[in-house]
């Protein structure tokens, strides 16, 4: 009874608050790495060096008047951004976060649950965001926001098979779908898959910038392009979630590149013994500095590289990822047959 | 079984009610998924993988037919501006 | 006992949503029912062991198909208005009385069936827990040259629609 209800709600509970409080947070941490690549400091009245901004940001948008647009769909226009920041939010059930702790005299694997199409799973929940994009344009009921929503949906779906297709790949190299098995397979063989897939690993990177709208890739959004993109229309808590979910997007993504390519809660080089004395620090710990250098990734890449054209975009993801991600599958499905 | 038999009623009056092309070919849509519910529901009683696979090619093939058929219709509506299918009777134009 | 509460939620579910998409005018919220139709129908799978389909399911059908059909009922409705259902009432009743009809004769043929003795459902042995690596096996080894027909008419379809789709040739 407790095992089969309670230990996963509280995993369910903690797992969502972590991710909310770190989504919030990345608000902040993305304006002032912006900042400081830009040699200037960021937030810093609100709190000691800006901490609180988040809280205050949160009571701003709270308190704002909510504007539902006269002719707009009612029932659509509210649950479009719910849409946006479910799929986000039930990725985090497959991803195991470390192995399996001793809490209370029970053996407690840090992970929601092991289904044995976890990768699977998180790719067609993905694909489920692409409709909160799509109902926010329509339901505002104005020119603009509809077609940069269906701009961005193209853009989402086109990218959607080239990371696909990655995956494809890196399930070939592990031989599971199921997340935890693949965390496992990294330490059988000695090295993450980073090293082994390398190609996948760039192609997934790009990929997922693509998927969650992050420049260079986010012409869906940025305030130039046909005036604030699809979610003009929306004002007050509707926004923030909008924000919050391509955060918990980030988040999502760098969780899933973890787990792929950096070997999930492994320390480096998880085999040799002579490095051993670091396995006092608890998998969780690894995982979370891994994610953390790849969100740090994101927005480095955000500061850094100009925005690319819609044309140039879908170039990009249609006949340069997606043949060289076939290209990679096939590499793999040899190499994996031949040793 | 009763499940996809109803299910696949649904679709089949849909086909016949609406005009609305689109709603039309969501119908089949709903009728071939009505098919998949009864194939996986005997895979599942026979234990045997088959259902599984065929479910798997139903799939495939109402992609390829949705997509088809909405380039059909994209096709028509820039000659004709309509979506209604009385008003689609003409074999040229 | 749970399974069966399931069950029946889950079709209730299903049926209320078709039902909804047949009968809704505005076409948005038709292809969005056909989504939550969809998505249920996932999780009936899930319940009858067939996870890989299920996904699969998810990924293409509600993810992929229905984002089309979102996609070209937004460029139609873009022009115009929302269509006008401008259809009598009496050939809407015809119809669903039809269905009812046909219906009824089904659940006999069922209600028929059932009182022979049936074949007990056995254990969930392979078929559930290796699930993908079962149907991948069958996929790769029985059924290949389906799979093959398959892909190629993937590939006809896709030229096809983008054939189709353009504006000038």
């Amino acid at each position: 009874m407790i095992d089969t209800f309670l230990i996963p709600l509280l995993k369910i509970l903690f797992v969502l608050n972590a991710t909310l409080i770190g989504v919030t947070y990345m608000v902040l941490l993305e304006r002032k790495v912006i900042a400081w690549v830009q040699v200037r400091l960021g937030p810093m009245r609100v709190g000691p060096y800006g901490i609180l901004q988040p809280i205050a940001d949160a009571v701003k948008l709270i308190l704002k008047e909510d504007i539902t647009p006269t002719k707009a769909d009612k029932w659509v226009f509210t649950a479009a951004p719910i849409i946006v920041m479910v799929p986000a939010l039930i990725t985090f059930a497959v991803i195991p976060f470390g192995p399996a702790v001793h809490l209370f005299g029970r053996e407690v694997p840090l992970y929601i649950t092991d289904i044995n199409v976890g990768l699977l799973y998180i790719v067609s929940v993905a694909s489920m965001g692409v409709y909160g994009i799509i109902l926010g344009g329509w339901a505002s009921n104005s020119k603009f926001p509809l077609l940069a929503s269906l701009r961005a949906s193209a853009q989402l779906i086109s990218y959607e098979v080239g990371v696909t297709m990655t995956l494809v790949s890196m399930i070939v190299t592990a031989g599971s779908l199921s997340m935890v098995r693949i965390v496992e397979a990294q330490y059988n063989s000695h090295l993450w898959y980073i090293f082994i897939q390398p190609v996948a690993f760039v192609l997934f990177f790009i990929g997922g910038l693509a998927e969650t709208n992050r420049a260079p890739f986010d012409m869906a959004e940025a305030e130039q392009e046909l005036t604030g993109g699809f979610h003009t229309e929306y004002s007050g808590m509707r926004f923030a979630l909008f924000f919050l979910a391509e955060y918990a997007n980030m988040i999502v993504v760098s969780s899933v590149a973890t787990t792929l390519f950096l070997g999930g809660w492994l320390r480096p080089f998880p085999n040799v013994a002579a490095l051993s004395f670091l396995g006092f620090i608890p998998g969780w710990i690894w995982f979370l500095v891994k994610t953390f250098v790849f969100l740090y990734v994101f927005l480095w890449v955000r500061a850094t590289l100009p925005r690319y054209r819609y044309d140039q975009l879908m170039r990009l993801g249609w006949k340069v990822l997606i043949p060289i991600a076939i290209a990679n599958v096939i590499v793999t499905a040899i190499v994996k047959v031949l040793l | 079984m009763l499940l996809s038999a109803a299910l696949f009623i649904i679709g089949v009056v849909g086909v016949m009610i609406r005009r609305n092309i689109i709603v039309i070919f969501m119908s089949i849509e709903l009728i071939l998924n009505a098919v998949n519910i009864n194939l996986i529901a005997f895979s599942y009683q026979l234990q045997n993988g088959i259902g599984q696979v065929f479910a798997i090619f139903v799939i495939a093939v109402a992609a390829a037919e949705a997509a088809v058929g909405l380039g059909i219709i994209l096709a028509f509506y820039r000659n004709k501006e309509t979506i209604n299918i009385d008003e689609m009777t003409v074999m040229r134009w | 006992m749970g399974e069966a509460i399931a069950f029946y939620v889950l079709a209730a579910l299903i049926l209320g949503f078709a039902v909804l998409v047949v009968s809704t005018r505005n076409t948005v919220h038709s292809v969005l029912y056909l989504v939550l139709n969809f998505l249920a129908v996932a999780a009936l799978y899930v319940m009858l062991t067939a996870q890989f389909l299920a996904v699969i399911q998810v990924l293409v059908y509600a993810g992929g198909i229905v984002v089309l059909y979102l996609f070209v009922v937004m460029l139609v409705n873009l022009k115009r208005p929302p269509e006008d259902h401008s259809a009598p009432q009496r050939k809407s009743w015809v119809g669903a009385g039809l269905g009812l009809l046909v219906l009824g004769e089904l659940g006999g043929i069922v209600a028929y069936g059932r009182l022979a003795p049936a074949v007990s459902p056995m254990q969930n042995t392979d078929l559930a827990i290796n699930n993908v690596e079962r149907v991948g096996m069958l996929l790769y080894t029985d059924y290949l040259i389906p799979f093959e027909v398959a892909s190629i008419l993937l590939l006809v379809a896709m030229v096809g629609a983008i054939i189709l789709a353009k504006r000038e040739l």
